[in-house]
């Protein structure tokens, strides 16, 4: 789990371009969105994106996304149950 | 000081109707053109819905009488279609002889051809002629080529969603400056697995038929259309007796400085375009008889939309409906052919129902007119609204 | 009636790994490409806007342009500032078309992304920059051949003469594979150069 974690954070940084965050500013439990990183609807789409192409998991209605990208804490645990690759 | 910007003439050719006539039974008859995509070859034919045109290129060759040479992407094609129908509607026989301008609007250009012949470019020297055709401003050109403008301001607008009202916006002010006597403006863009891809993955678009303004709205149907109208000034009008279909009478445009895609939370761009047209148009907000809003069906659009109008209207929003339910979302085309519908509204005094709406949102107590409504109409606003936070208002009437 | 006079307050150009402002280099660097030039002009001008590295090229490439001019002009976005912004190029948004075109042209590996399709479109730029400064004002980006100042003059004209603005940022901003320019200027009452095309051209 700590390992998805991880590699969560550092997919998050390059796929979305966040240049200026390291790994270790990201705490499992910091928002996303909003306040936290600062992340909008279109990052939330390549999140959706993300997780079909690495993890196999097809979400339909963009609407899932909220509560699955809450944290990456909330994100880990999703494709921990989800994945399908 | 001139009276306005005369509408002499329309054209129009979308998923209900080749033009301005089929377009206004199919409006009234309340038909709508949305179906499963059959002339594109996409891996989402099953999934998506949207507003094809029953013409297949060959026919569209075949009627502006083009030789099998030709390198006509369907926008391309599409727009020679319709703006040579305004230009018969207007009445000109000859284009050239008072200073005509053609300022059109395109966003996916000859990108279908692309698409179709990108990997055959290296070795089959044929489709070669394509690349040519590829860029926004060749099927502008080639609209000019066939309606015979030469020297003139032949113009390309590319802001999104707004391109097309953005253009007959521009080309009223060409006229009011004095710069041209006439212009034809408009937009045209056919389908690309470009734009279906695209929006697909922006997840807005619906797997069934678009409704908008409805608390259930699932997206957007992308359609394809061109639409053209023919805009004189005074001089103009009066020099050749013409009978004038109805004025553009107010525009405006403004950023919404928000999101690239995503609209703001209550409509500030749209709200400035909205006030900005009225202003120009020298009119109340209750002089509106009739709004044909934007209303693509996303439930951002939608939402932004509808408190847009309470901020410029209050208590007093006025009848609105959206007609993408009809045509789907024809992008760069999208403000010509709502300007056609706007001016059909005013000539018939109808109001076109908001087709596909049960529901009304929960955030606002707004419904759209969803039923057919004879009323008399002295002025239509019509917004478009683009990415990029483009947002643009005409507003047309009866009287200049 | 006589015709108003307006100026050039300032210009900004972007080309050849070279940054300059009213015709002063400011900013030059070796660099193979457009995305390590505008991110290392980025540092140097000590922006701070993470959104930077999320646009693509040519929104990059405008927004630079834009940033370094407004700056240099005291524009403050909290003062939501009536400027209209009239871009035109070449190249459309070729140069992300294409991106998006080979995300989705092998449906083995069919992984469009969002983030690139939203630059599809040239006024995207225009966008990023009425974001970034608060810009409500008119906005429109026009195809050209080629640069087309009698067209960036006249329209600047219009808005100015008809008060639809107070201002007007306009010029040119193209990316076309490794090909690339920006020349952004602001229109105004006052500034040292005279607004016509004359002045436009020899600046371009």
């Amino acid at each position: 789990m700590e390992a998805l974690k991880e590699e969560l954070k550092s997919k998050i940084i390059e796929q979305l371009n966040l240049e200026d965050v390291s790994v270790d500013e990201i705490a499992d439990d910091d928002p996303l969105f909003g306040d936290g990183l600062g992340l909008d609807s279109i990052d939330a789409l390549e999140l959706i994106v993300m997780l079909d192409k690495d993890y196999g998991i097809k979400l339909a209605d963009p609407k899932e996304g909220k509560k699955i990208f809450e944290s990456v804490g909330t994100m880990a645990d999703y494709i921990a149950q989800h994945k399908t690759k | 000081m001139g009276k306005g910007i005369a509408i002499t003439g329309m054209g129009i050719i979308s998923a209900i109707g080749n033009n301005v006539e089929e377009n206004y039974r199919s409006l009234v008859e309340g038909k709508k053109g949305i179906s499963r995509i059959v002339k594109i070859d996409t891996v989402h034919k099953d999934a998506l819905m949207v507003g094809e045109i029953d013409f297949t290129n060959q026919e569209l060759e075949a009627y502006l009488g083009l030789d099998t040479n030709n390198n006509y992407s369907r926008s391309a094609l599409l727009g020679a279609y319709a703006a040579r129908q305004a230009v018969s509607d207007a009445k000109i026989t000859d284009v050239n002889s008072s200073k005509t301008g053609l300022v059109s609007a395109t966003t996916v250009g000859g990108m279908d051809k692309t698409e179709q012949y990108y990997y055959k470019y290296f070795e089959d020297k044929k489709v070669q002629k394509y690349i040519e055709g590829h860029h926004a401003g060749d099927s502008t050109q080639k609209i000019a080529e066939q309606l015979g403008i030469h020297n003139s301001l032949v113009t390309t607008i590319s802001t999104a969603c707004s391109s097309a009202a953005n253009a007959i916006l521009f080309g009223a002010r060409l006229l009011k400056s004095g710069k041209l006597d006439r212009v034809i403006v408009g937009g045209t863009d056919g389908l690309s697995k470009f734009t279906l891809n695209g929006f697909k993955t922006l997840m807005i678009q619906s797997d069934t038929y678009n409704t908008p303004f409805d608390e259930n709205r699932k997206g957007l149907n992308l359609g394809e259309a061109a639409a053209f109208l023919v805009l004189e000034s005074d001089k103009s009008v009066q020099r050749e007796n013409k009978e004038v279909l109805a004025y553009v009478k107010g525009w405006g445009n403004a950023n919404d400085a928000f999101h690239q895609t995503a609209s703001s939370e209550h409509g500030d761009g749209a709200t400035l375009a909205m006030q900005k047209a009225l202003k120009v148009g020298g009119l109340k907000g209750e002089e509106i008889d009739y709004i044909n809003a934007h209303g693509t069906a996303t439930p951002n659009n939608d939402l932004s939309e509808g408190r847009a109008f309470l901020r410029v209207f209050g208590n007093g929003v006025p009848d609105f409906s959206s007609t993408k339910g009809y045509t789907g979302h024809t992008l760069a085309a999208a403000g010509g052919v709502e300007a056609v519908f706007s001016v059909l509204a005013l000539r018939h005094n109808v109001i076109f129902p908001n087709l596909n709406f049960k529901n009304p949102m929960k955030e606002f107590h707004l419904r759209p007119r969803a039923e057919l409504k004879k009323r008399k109409l002295n002025t239509v606003l019509s917004n478009s609204l683009g990415f990029g936070g483009n947002c643009s208002t005409l507003i047309f009437s009866k009287e200049a | 009636m006589m015709k108003k006079k307006y100026c050039i307050s300032s210009y900004c150009h972007i080309r050849d790994n070279t940054i300059s402002l009213n015709g002063k280099t400011i900013y030059t660097g070796q660099h193979s490409d457009l995305k390590s030039l505008t991110k290392s002009a980025y540092r140097h001008f000590d922006i701070d806007y993470p959104k930077f590295f999320k646009m693509d090229n040519l929104s990059r490439l405008g927004f630079l342009a834009a940033e370094i001019l407004l700056t240099n002009e005291g524009v403050l976005p909290e003062n939501e500032e009536d400027i209209a912004i009239v871009l035109s190029n070449r190249a459309s948004s070729l140069d992300t078309d294409r991106k998006h075109w080979e995300s989705i042209r092998d449906s083995h590996n069919y992984y469009p992304s969002p983030a690139i399709f939203v630059y599809t479109l040239p006024n995207i730029c225009i966008g990023e920059i009425s974001i970034r400064h608060k810009l409500y004002s008119e906005n429109s980006f026009f195809i050209f051949d080629e640069f087309n100042p009698n067209h960036l003059f006249s329209y600047a004209n219009g808005l100015l003469d008809t008060e639809k603005t107070r201002k007007v940022l306009c010029g040119w901003v193209d990316v076309d594979g490794p090909v690339y320019k920006a020349f952004l200027y602001l229109v105004g009452k006052e500034g040292p150069v005279l607004h016509s095309i004359e002045e436009i051209t020899r600046l371009f």
